[in-house]
């Protein structure tokens, strides 16, 4: 065990859920850093203490700046990554007890949707061939098996006609249709969780909303689980049923989507949500307010409270000091921040 | 140059379009607007509509293959696309207007300090001294927000944002009156987004700039515009004071793309634009945005003018 993480107080509640589709129980994935001639460097702790439950059929937003650890997150869930600690139950079964077809296995029930829908198709297959590797390998022997299912994703996917999109190479597509195939390919093994990272932040605006709105119909009508991972507040309240706002590497919030938009709790949130614009002329007229500075270095992150050096309520001795455990001052609210103690 | 009684820009039945293999492609076709001084318009459009292209063309850095480029373009009243290279380069391009173009601060030069990259505009276009122009520098860096010991610094050692200010400072270091801004936050965080529009927001009013900031992003827009632009297809379709077109937009396109923006703030549940824009190499005739608009009807076969007056002006048969 890395010896930084034994001094670890872990203070974080066992979380007993019986239908909970993922428990996630104080996860940590941290990179090693090595320098060339001295070789240990310390770590990038990319999640540090991360916990929650997600339910079945239920939808989450994952909301956060670039490199507070979101995709390292995400990787660790799709069992891309290997948790530095901690625990991911999926199913009722434990992610770091699966090998090889096990875990080959768990990742067909856990769809990914990435970021940029270009980079995540390879560029000289065709859709059918596209849609049908993954048939393939999860040992759908049958032709008219496979092609029946792909018929089947991509009209869910609204691709229609189908057969005008079978032949063609992803670089004849619109962005919005390269999405719904990375989405159709994700649906293909009928998964119990998609997990979607920044699905839509490639896209134009007039596309985004369709994306987005598919998603949420195949959610709801497979009763899907989804974590939606994206930096854009404005966006999660169509999508989600719970918010979780992430800062260097740890949730520093996380509430019902109407709880947190209504009444945010964390000085952070209240940065993202005041630097979130809707269009509107008077906004010309004044500044924004922003907390100085910059998100802090996950190989050294500030002692205590990692927002403490930008935050307004800062109070010394205090924040500085001692890490903020999950607090809750209303039912399902939970922040963390000695505000609130 | 011409006096006080002139707009700083107008710019009138601007072409610029492209030859490839597969036809022409009509990237700029025919755009018109002005702007006043210490004024920013923003140009809102889709990928691919011919924004950074409507950059290219107001600045003439035009790339090998230019099927067409014509136009007049009005600065304090002279047209300058009458002026040879030289006098273009010499009047035009950094004295007057800069351009911080798209991912700008991906640009850098890596091997050199930032501070002699924000100087060098002035010793090259203004012919400044190397030590007067570090002064420059630095004075820019100081309206932009950037400490001033990373005068020293390379791009590496800087953050997106930082490297984005100072992208900022180098178009600001030749003292233009206007600023051509193409996505200068696209690919920030939420946080630093904020800081560059309150950077923006803060040379506008210290240094009297106008701007033109072409984006993608409607949101943030408006935390600039006073005027706004509309562009579709290679064309102007809206243009109004941002007061008027926020909250109620003209264009049938414009009231589809406002509608598709979500919002914090409101219930409203936004709205999507089916279909696609058409090729800018395969035109429909008669009104671009036809195939996708619900109120389409028998005119809309036969191009439509600019309809209205003054500061508001649609390019649709509904507002003749
Ligand atoms: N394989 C790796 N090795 C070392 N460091 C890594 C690795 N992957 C990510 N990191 C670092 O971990 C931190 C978190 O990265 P991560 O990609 O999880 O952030 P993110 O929130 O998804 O960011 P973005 O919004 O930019 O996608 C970053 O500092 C990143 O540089
Ligand atoms: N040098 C060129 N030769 C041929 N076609 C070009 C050239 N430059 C741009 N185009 C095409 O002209 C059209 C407009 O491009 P432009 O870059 O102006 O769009 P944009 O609105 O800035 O898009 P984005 O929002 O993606 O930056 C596109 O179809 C593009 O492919
Ligand atoms: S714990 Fe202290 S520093 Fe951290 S967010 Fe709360 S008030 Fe600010
Ligand atoms: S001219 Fe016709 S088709 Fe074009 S936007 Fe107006 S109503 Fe729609
Ligand atoms: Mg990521
Ligand atoms: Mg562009």
């Amino acid at each position: 065990m890395i010896t930084e993480l034994r001094d670890l107080k872990m203070n974080t509640p066992k979380i007993n859920e019986p239908q909970a589709l993922l428990t996630i129980q104080d996860l940590r994935v941290w990179y090693e850093l090595r320098r060339f001639g001295f070789g240990h460097a310390g770590y990038v702790k990319a999640v540090d203490g991360v916990s929650f439950a997600l339910a079945e059929g239920e939808t989450v937003a994952v909301v956060g700046e670039s490199g507070c650890g979101k995709s390292s997150l995400m990787k660790t869930i799709l069992g891309l990554n290997i948790p530095t600690s901690g625990e991911v139950v999926f199913d009722g079964e434990n992610l770091s007890g699966l090998k090889g077809d096990g875990l080959q296995h768990y990742r067909f029930k856990v769809g990914y949707v990435q970021q940029d829908p270009y980079g995540a198709l390879p560029p000289f297959m065709n859709v059918q061939k596209i849609l049908e590797e993954p048939l393939i390998i999860s040992g759908m022997k049958s032709r008219e098996e496979r092609l029946a299912r792909i018929h089947k994703v991509m009209s869910e996917v609204k691709l229609h006609p189908v057969e005008d999109f079978l032949k063609k190479f992803p670089h004849m597509l619109s962005g919005g249709q390269q999405q719904r195939i990375v989405i159709a390919r994700a649906m293909l093994r009928e998964p119990k969780l998609i997990v979607a990272d920044e699905p839509v932040s490639m896209l134009d605006a007039s596309v985004r909303v369709e994306i987005l709105k598919l998603l949420r119909a195949l959610q709801e009508s497979h009763g899907l689980s989804v974590i939606y991972i994206t930096h854009d507040l404005s966006t999660v309240k169509y999508f989600s049923r719970r918010i979780f706002v992430m800062y260097a590497g740890s949730l520093i919030e996380k509430a019902d989507t109407r709880q947190l938009l209504g009444n945010p709790l964390h000085p952070y949130t209240h940065a993202l949500l005041a630097a979130t614009s809707d269009p509107e002329a008077r906004n010309a007229e004044t500044f924004k307010e922003v907390p100085p500075g910059e998100p802090p270095s996950l190989v050294n992150p500030p002692t205590g409270c990692r927002f403490h050096p930008r935050c307004p309520r800062f109070m010394a001795g205090l924040c500085d000091v001692k890490f903020p455990p999950d607090l809750e001052p209303e039912p399902g609210h939970f922040v963390a921040c000695w505000l609130y103690q | 140059m011409n006096t006080m009684s002139h707009k700083l820009l107008r710019i009138e039945d601007l072409v610029l379009h492209f030859k490839t293999r597969l036809g022409t492609v009509q990237a700029v076709d025919g755009v018109d607007f002005e702007l006043d001084t210490n004024r920013a318009v923003v140009i809102l459009g889709e990928s691919g509509c011919g924004k950074s292209s409507l950059a290219k063309a107001i600045l003439r850095l035009l790339p090998r293959n230019v099927q067409k480029y014509s136009g007049e373009v009005y600065l304090q009243g002279t047209d300058v696309m009458q002026f040879d290279e030289e006098q273009f380069r010499h009047n035009v391009r950094w004295a007057a207007i800069s351009l911080v173009p798209q991912a700008a601060m991906n640009a850098l030069n890596p091997v050199i300090k930032v501070g002699e990259q924000v100087a060098e505009p002035a010793i090259v276009h203004l012919g400044v001294k190397r030590e007067a122009a570090l002064n420059l520098a630095r004075r820019m860096f100081q309206h932009v927000g950037v400490p001033e010991d990373f005068l020293e610094r390379y791009p590496f050692e800087l953050s997106g944002g930082m490297r984005q200010r100072v992208a900022l400072a180098m178009a600001l270091v030749t003292s233009p009156s206007l600023i051509v801004l193409d996505e200068p936050t696209s690919a920030l965080d939420l946080l630093t987004q904020a800081n560059i529009m309150n950077v923006l927001k803060r040379i506008k009013q210290e240094l009297g700039t106008s701007f033109i900031l072409i984006t993608h992003d409607i949101a943030t827009s408006s935390e600039l515009a006073d005027e706004v632009a509309i562009m579709y297809a290679g064309q102007i379709v809206e243009v109004g004071h941002a007061r008027d077109f926020f909250p109620a937009p003209l264009h049938p396109y414009a009231q589809m793309l406002m509608a598709s923006v979500p919002r914090l703030r409101s219930e409203s549940d936004p709205m999507f634009i089916t279909g696609q824009p058409p090729s800018l190499v395969n035109l429909p005739t008669g009104c671009r945005f036809k195939a996708r608009c619900p109120f389409r009807f028998d005119k809309c076969e036969r191009e439509p003018l600019m309809f209205g007056k003054n500061s508001r002006k649609v390019k649709c048969w509904l507002y003749e």
